[in-house]
Order: structure tokens, then C-alpha cells, then sequence
């Protein structure tokens, strides 16, 4: 294995979201899954635990859905509480220093509305600012996300299509050293791999 | 039944009914009200009854027999088992100590060594039916003290026996005893006496086992409450009767019958059954003791008597003390059990007269004992009394070094915790890991000397006490925490708390919902159930082990728990007219039914669409 990967899973009503289901299914082997909301339905993260899974892993990612342009109330206290100054960031934080991170996210709006003449008036992108700056002031290297746009119209075909383009990009991640500033290029991860072929 | 029945029924009822309550009511124990009451009817006082007083002894005697088995229906046979080192320790040496050191006195009097060996030994004894009657009343039973005395009391049951079979060779003249202190055991050699007495012992837990569980289950069956009733009696009455035959104390039969019957599933009827009966009728075997006081002995000479009475109690006492410390009580439990067993018990009526027919002592002296019988009786109540007010104080409290004035503010803790069992505890952890000391109180020494030990600073006793909560700071205090085991205690320390100290902030413990509605009522708005938080934990985690998200479980406990608090409210308004005593089972069960009636109606998710996609696309889409 190139990278050990870890999916930070965030979702409060997991047993009724249809495209993370289809996402999480598709999770290959040798992928790290945690579950934030099974693990602390009380938010009283687990702080240490959580640091000791971040340092035994290469990729980090933020699974979960896109709430008011924002992630669930749990992983943003996960960000509060885990990323310590002085351990994550701050003069002396260098523990995740260089590892790349990303977040696979779900909206209900299409693609489409989320540009600067569509209904949601930003990009996407623009939207996940706070996440981009959080990492890279922990000297990660935040990469592009992975979305799952329109959920509200998916059919049963394009969410078994989307969890499959999940699991090849997961195995991909694994096995390959990534060529880290080809994919910064891209708005979206998904738009790598069409544009690649690899999927 | 004598045509006088009636008037000596009102006599003997109305007494009780007038004394005991006062007597309960200026703090003292029920059994001083009932000897006074006894006093107060007997012949020296009123002269409601007279010499029948003595008469009506030997049908209440049988009040200590059934309280014996009562006591046995409490004991499981592996506990009682566990007590024999304890009885044969504890009961041994003050049977010994006690005995030898009046014998000793007597000598010196220059009384026969067969008196001073038979009185000796008579007033060894100590009054089962005083000493746990009040431990009982006390909630002391489970004590250290408690065990302690039961072990002698018991020990002093069996040791009855051999000293009935020793007194007539004592005897000077050749007097035979009346029947009802001789048994057909009495010309047999003694091995073939031993072997019969195990025998009876062994047949009554045979019996118990074998024949009475599977009769009394044939008698449930049949669903009449009175038989029953009958049976209970009937198995007491039974048991004694056989114990008198063979020559065995009866109230020592029917405490192995009750251990032997502790484990059947009719433990709990038999004793609601016989509770009325024994209570009765230890009442009027303690106005029989009142009245049996010949006031005309003690006022010939007072002196004597009195003197009488108290070297006994001395005696008795000193030995109890010292044995208390051989086995290392602690001082209060110590002085409780030493005072508590100082008297001379019932058994030395029947010692005492057993010893006047034998002509060992003459009838002057006969009358004199048995009025230091019946005083030093009176004595126990009044010394335990002295005990609670005075002496216990010197304990608990005054380990706690003196501070100047000035200390003594910083010292104040705001936090008072009020039982620190397991729920209290956990309590004062949780604070003392956040920087909050608390000042505990509790009643359990065990307890308060380890907490001292760990730096608490722990007030020893009752803590519906006011003074004890005066010195415990509740001046400055900003919150009472309530968590006593016992909620008639806990309901006391509050009602006091909130009548004298009202800026305290009360956080009430309840064991369940009934509680709860009782500390509404008084007006506590912080209560929290034993019953309501940790059932939610299980649930979320039984719903979790079910499939169920443990976030949406959790929440669902969540909404649960607030749910089931406003449902509390809603009920105790409706509660209305139910008094103390008026939730009975019945009632308990209707609210139970409503209770879960009103959950059929209850969608919590209904209410809720948080993170719900589908309702967003509805909501949003118009899609249905």
C-alpha cells in the first residue's frame, strides 16, 4: 500500500441518506472507516484517539452532507477540539504536517446553482474555504473534493455510478503515489477522474 | 373469653394508643411509650388491671417468639451461617464475662454461691424483644452494632436451655419444678437430652422445607386470604409448642424455622401476616413489664433497688464495652450495642421465678429481682436516648481539628452532600475532579473514616439534625445535595432545609416517579430519578444493539427524558387529593397505565425532520 487512508465519516441521519449509503458501500478494503456520529452520539470526542488515527494515516478525508454551506455540527467539533494548537498548528504544531486531506461531499442543489450566476450565488469551492484554510494552516494539503451533487433527483442508477466512482478513487489512493499539483488543477476530483479516463 | 374481655381490651389499647404516639412524638422509642403505658394502668398507678397483668405476660411473651421468627424470615440460611463465629464470639464472652464478674459481686455480699451463680446468670440475660425492636425502629439492624447484638441475643436463646437444665442441680431442697419449666427430656441421660435437642432442630428444618412450602402453596391456592393468616399462626403456634415439649426455647425454634422458610417464596406473606400480630403483642408484653413493677418493693427500699439497678447496668455494660473493642467496634457503633444490650431481659423473669421454686432465693429477693428487671428495662430507651443526644456527638464531629474563626470561613464548603452511598458519592467525585470540595454528611462511621482519610471533611450522623447542619456550614451554604438512601429521611433533611435555611438550592435524589411527586409537592424543583436516567442509557443502548443509529438513539433518549419530566408535572397536578400513604398499588398501576396510554400517542419523530432529506425535497419540491 502507497497510503494509508481515513475516511472521517459525519453524518446525523445516516440511516436515511440514500447517496452517502451508496458512498459508504462502496468503500473498498484497507480504508480506515470512523464513523463520527456512532462514536459520539454525545459529542464527547475522544480527543487523544482521535489524533492517534490521524498520525496513522497518509489521507485524510471528510465524508459527509453539505448542511447551510457547512459540514454537521460533529466534525465541526471535531475540527474545535482535535486540531489542537501547537499539535496541528502553531510554531511548534507540525503532526499532520504534509498529509493531504479532502472532503467528499453530497448537496441537494446541481452543479449548477452552485456558480456565481446561479442560485447559490458561489462556487463550491468558494463555499469550503474555511475547510482549504483549517488544513492548510495545519500544513496539510487540502485537495479538491469529491461531490455528489443533486441528491434530491439521483436515481438508483447514478448513485450505484457515483459509489463506484468512489471506490475506484479510494483504491486509486491506496495503491498510487498522487501527483499531488496535476490534481490541484481541478475544481472537482470527480472531473479528474472523467477527464483521466481512470474511470 | 371471660366476660372482662372487653373492658381489659379497651384498657390495654386505649393505653397504647394514647402513650405510645406521644412517647413517639418527643422522640422517644415505642417501647418506652408502651411500659409507661404499662405503669400508668398497672396497679400502682390506676389499677385498671392488677395481678392478671402477669398473666397477660405469658400470652405476650409469645411477641418475642413471633418476633424471632420474623427475624429468622430475614435471614437467609448462608447468612446465618456466616454469623456463627460472630454469635459464638460476641454471645460467649458476655455470657462469661458478664456472669462471672456479678457472681463475683454477689460473693462479696456474702450471698450462697448458688444464689450469686443463678442470679449471676439470670441477669446475664438482656431483652431480645427491647433491643431489636429498637434497632428495627432505628434502622440499625444492618449496623455493626446491630449484627453485634443480634449474635448475643441469640447466643442467649440457646444458652437459655443448659442453664434450665443446670439451676436444679444448684438446688438445696429437693423441690421438683412445676411443669411448665420441666419437659419429658428431663429424666433422659444427657447425650440421649443432645441428641433429641438436634434432632427437633434438624426435623423443623425437614419439615419446613419438605412439608410446610408445599402445604402453604396448596393453601395459596385455594385464594382465601384468612387462611393463610391461619396458617401462618398455625406454623409459629406449631414450632413453639414442639420446642416447649421437647424442652427447647420456643423463640429459638421458631427462629430456625423462619431461616429454614427465609428462602421460600412465601417469605414476604408470612411476614406481612405475622407483623400485626407480633407487634401487638410485644406491646402488651412491654405494658405487662410496665405494670409487673411492684412500686411498693421500690419505695420500702429505693436505695437498695436502685443500687441494684445500677451495677447491673454498669456491669453489663463494661463487658459489652470491652468486648465491643476486643472485636474492634468503632466507639459510636460500640457505646450503641454496649448501652443497647445493658438491660436484664425477659428471660430473667422465667430464670428468676424457675430459681424461686427451686428455693435457691427466697421470695423477698425474688420480688426485688424482678423489679430490677423491669426498671433496668425502662432504663434502655432512656440510656439509648442519652446516647443519640449527648454521647454520639463526641463521635464523628470531633475529629475534626478546631480552626480559628477566620479559617473557618474559608473553610465553608457551598456545596453540602447529605449520604454518601453509592449515589452520593459518585456525586461528590465528579465535583471533588472539578475542584468543588462538598462537606459530606452520612450516619455510615465505616464510611466517614475512610472519607476522612481521603482529605473529605465529613460530619458523622443524622443529618435531619439541625445542629449537625449548623455545624456543617448550611448557614453559607449554596446548595443541599439530597441523597440519602432512605427517602423518608431524605424527605425530612429537605422539608427541614427548606423551612429553616430557604436560600440553600436543593437537588433532590428519587429513587422513582413516587418520590419525585412527593418532593414536587414540596416544592423541590430539582429531582433526579434513579430510575428515569439510567433506564435511558440502557434503551439508547438496547435500541443501538437493535440496528437503530446510536446518534438517533441517543437523541430519541434525549427527547425521551424531557418527555417523561413533562409527563411527571402533568401527572402530579392531576394527582390531586393522594396523601402520603394513599399511593398503594392500585393507584400505582393507573398511573402506570396512563403513563403508557399517553406513549402510544407519542411520535417523537413526527415532530422532528432535522438532516431528513426526503422532507426537504417534499417541503422544497412539493412532491408528496
Amino acid at each position: 500500500m502507497q497510503n494509508r487512508v481515513l475516511v472521517l465519516f459525519a453524518h446525523p441521519l445516516f440511516e436515511k441518506s440514500r447517496i452517502h449509503k451508496s458512498l459508504v458501500n462502496h468503500i473498498p478494503e484497507g480504508i480506515t472507516f470512523h464513523d463520527l456520529y456512532q462514536e459520539y452520539p454525545e459529542f464527547n470526542i475522544d480527543i487523544e484517539k482521535e489524533k492517534e488515527l490521524l498520525l496513522n494515516h497518509d489521507i485524510i478525508i471528510w465524508e459527509h452532507p453539505i448542511y447551510w454551506y457547512s459540514c454537521p455540527a460533529l466534525l465541526k467539533q471535531w475540527i474545535d477540539v482535535v486540531l489542537e494548537a501547537g499539535w496541528a498548528y502553531g510554531p511548534k504544531g507540525n503532526a499532520l504536517e504534509s498529509k493531504l486531506v479532502m472532503q467528499v461531499l453530497s448537496t441537494g442543489g446541481a452543479r449548477t446553482t452552485y456558480q456565481p450566476d446561479g442560485y447559490h450565488q458561489f462556487t463550491l469551492q468558494e463555499f469550503l474555504t474555511p475547510f482549504n484554510r483549517t488544513t492548510t494552516l495545519c500544513k496539510m494539503i487540502y485537495l479538491p473534493p469529491f461531490v455528489g451533487h443533486g441528491s434530491h433527483r439521483m436515481g438508483d442508477e447514478e448513485l450505484l455510478a457515483l459509489g463506484q466512482d468512489y471506490a475506484f478513487l479510494l483504491d486509486h489512493f491506496q495503491r498510487n503515489k498522487l501527483d499531488v499539483e496535476e490534481i490541484q488543477k481541478y475544481e472537482y476530483l470527480n472531473d479528474w477522474l472523467t477527464e483521466n479516463g481512470i474511470a | 373469653m371471660s366476660s372482662d374481655f372487653l373492658p381489659q381490651a379497651l384498657v390495654y389499647l386505649s393505653a397504647a394508643v394514647i402513650c405510645v404516639p406521644i412517647a413517639k412524638k418527643i422522640g422517644m422509642s415505642s417501647v418506652l411509650g408502651y411500659l409507661i403505658s404499662g405503669i400508668i394502668i398497672g396497679p400502682f398507678v390506676l389499677g385498671f388491671i392488677g395481678q392478671e397483668g402477669e398473666g397477660i405476660m405469658h400470652v405476650a411473651e409469645f411477641g418475642v417468639v413471633m418476633m424471632l421468627f420474623l427475624i429468622g424470615l430475614e435471614l437467609e440460611p448462608e447468612a446465618f451461617w456466616e454469623m456463627r463465629k460472630a454469635i459464638a464470639g460476641f454471645g460467649f464472652s458476655q455470657m462469661i464475662g458478664t456472669t462471672v464478674l456479678l457472681f463475683g459481686l454477689f460473693m462479696l455480699l456474702g450471698w450462697e454461691w448458688t444464689m450469686s451463680v443463678s442470679i449471676g446468670l439470670a441477669l446475664t440475660m438482656s431483652s431480645t424483644a427491647i433491643v431489636l425492636q429498637t434497632l428495627k425502629e432505628k434502622g440499625l439492624s444492618k449496623s455493626q452494632a446491630g449484627e453485634a447484638s443480634f449474635s448475643v441475643l441469640l447466643f442467649q436463646d440457646i444458652a437459655v436451655i443448659p442453664i434450665l437444665a443446670v439451676l436444679p442441680l444448684l438446688a438445696t431442697t429437693d423441690v421438683t419444678p412445676d411443669a411448665a419449666h420441666s419437659s419429658i427430656l428431663g429424666e433422659l441421660p444427657a447425650w440421649l437430652q443432645t441428641v433429641i435437642v438436634i434432632g427437633a432442630v434438624a426435623s423443623i428444618y425437614a419439615v419446613g422445607t419438605y412439608l410446610v412450602v408445599p402445604l402453604l402453596r396448596l393453601i395459596a391456592k385455594t385464594g382465601l386470604r384468612e387462611m393463610f393468616t391461619a396458617s401462618s399462626l398455625l406454623l409459629v403456634v406449631a414450632v413453639a409448642f414442639l420446642m416447649e415439649m421437647v424442652g427447647l426455647s420456643p423463640a429459638l425454634g421458631t427462629f430456625v424455622a423462619g431461616v429454614v422458610l427465609a428462602n421460600s417464596e412465601f417469605r414476604h406473606e408470612l411476614e406481612s401476616d405475622i407483623e400485626p400480630f407480633k407487634g401487638l403483642l410485644l406491646g402488651l408484653f412491654f405494658m405487662g413489664v410496665g405494670a409487673s413493677i411492684n412500686f411498693q418493693l421500690l419505695a420500702e427500699s429505693p436505695g437498695q433497688i436502685a443500687t441494684i439497678v445500677c451495677t447491673v447496668i454498669f456491669v453489663k455494660f463494661a463487658v459489652l464495652f470491652a468486648i465491643g473493642k476486643t472485636f474492634k467496634l468503632k466507639n459510636d457503633q460500640n457505646f450503641m450495642f454496649a448501652l443497647g444490650l445493658s438491660q436484664v431481659g425477659e428471660f430473667a423473669f422465667v430464670l428468676l421465678s424457675f430459681t424461686g421454686q427451686l428455693n435457691i432465693i427466697d421470695q423477698e429477693w425474688l420480688g426485688k429481682l424482678t423489679a430490677v428487671t423491669a426498671i433496668s428495662m425502662m432504663t434502655t430507651p432512656l440510656l439509648l436516648l442519652l446516647n443519640e443526644k449527648v454521647i454520639s456527638r463526641f463521635f464523628g464531629t470531633k475529629e475534626i481539628p478546631d480552626k480559628r474563626p477566620a479559617d473557618e470561613i474559608d473553610e465553608q464548603h457551598q456545596v453540602i452532600i447529605a449520604g454518601f452511598g453509592h449515589f452520593g458519592s459518585t456525586i461528590g467525585r465528579l465535583l471533588r475532579a472539578n475542584g468543588i470540595e462538598a462537606t459530606i454528611l452520612d450516619n455510615n462511621s465505616d464510611q466517614v473514616e475512610l472519607l476522612r482519610r481521603m482529605g473529605f471533611k465529613v460530619y458523622y450522623g443524622d443529618a435531619t439534625r439541625i445542629d449537625l447542619l449548623k455545624s456543617a456550614g448550611i448557614e453559607n451554604a449554596k446548595l443541599l445535595i439530597a441523597a440519602i438512601d432512605s427517602p423518608e429521611i431524605n424527605n425530612e433533611l429537605i422539608k427541614t432545609v427548606t423551612k429553616h435555611y430557604g436560600h440553600v438550592k436543593v437537588l433532590a435524589r428519587a429513587r422513582n416517579r413516587f418520590d419525585a411527586y412527593e418532593l414536587m409537592e414540596m416544592g423541590v424543583t430539582n429531582i433526579y430519578r434513579e430510575t428515569l436516567y439510567t433506564s435511558v442509557h440502557l434503551a439508547i443502548d438496547a435500541l443501538q444493539e437493535l440496528g437503530f443509529r446510536k446518534y438517533t438513539a441517543t437523541r430519541q433518549g434525549q427527547k425521551f427524558i424531557s418527555y417523561d419530566e413533562k409527563a411527571l408535572e402533568r401527572l402530579a397536578g392531576s394527582r390531586g387529593d393522594m396523601k402520603e400513604y394513599a399511593i398503594n398499588a392500585r393507584r400505582e398501576i393507573e398511573i402506570q397505565e396512563k403513563l403508557l396510554q399517553n406513549d402510544l400517542l407519542l411520535d417523537f419523530s413526527a415532530e422532528d425532520h432535522s438532516w431528513d432529506s426526503n422532507f426537504v425535497k417534499e417541503t422544497l419540491m412539493g412532491k408528496k
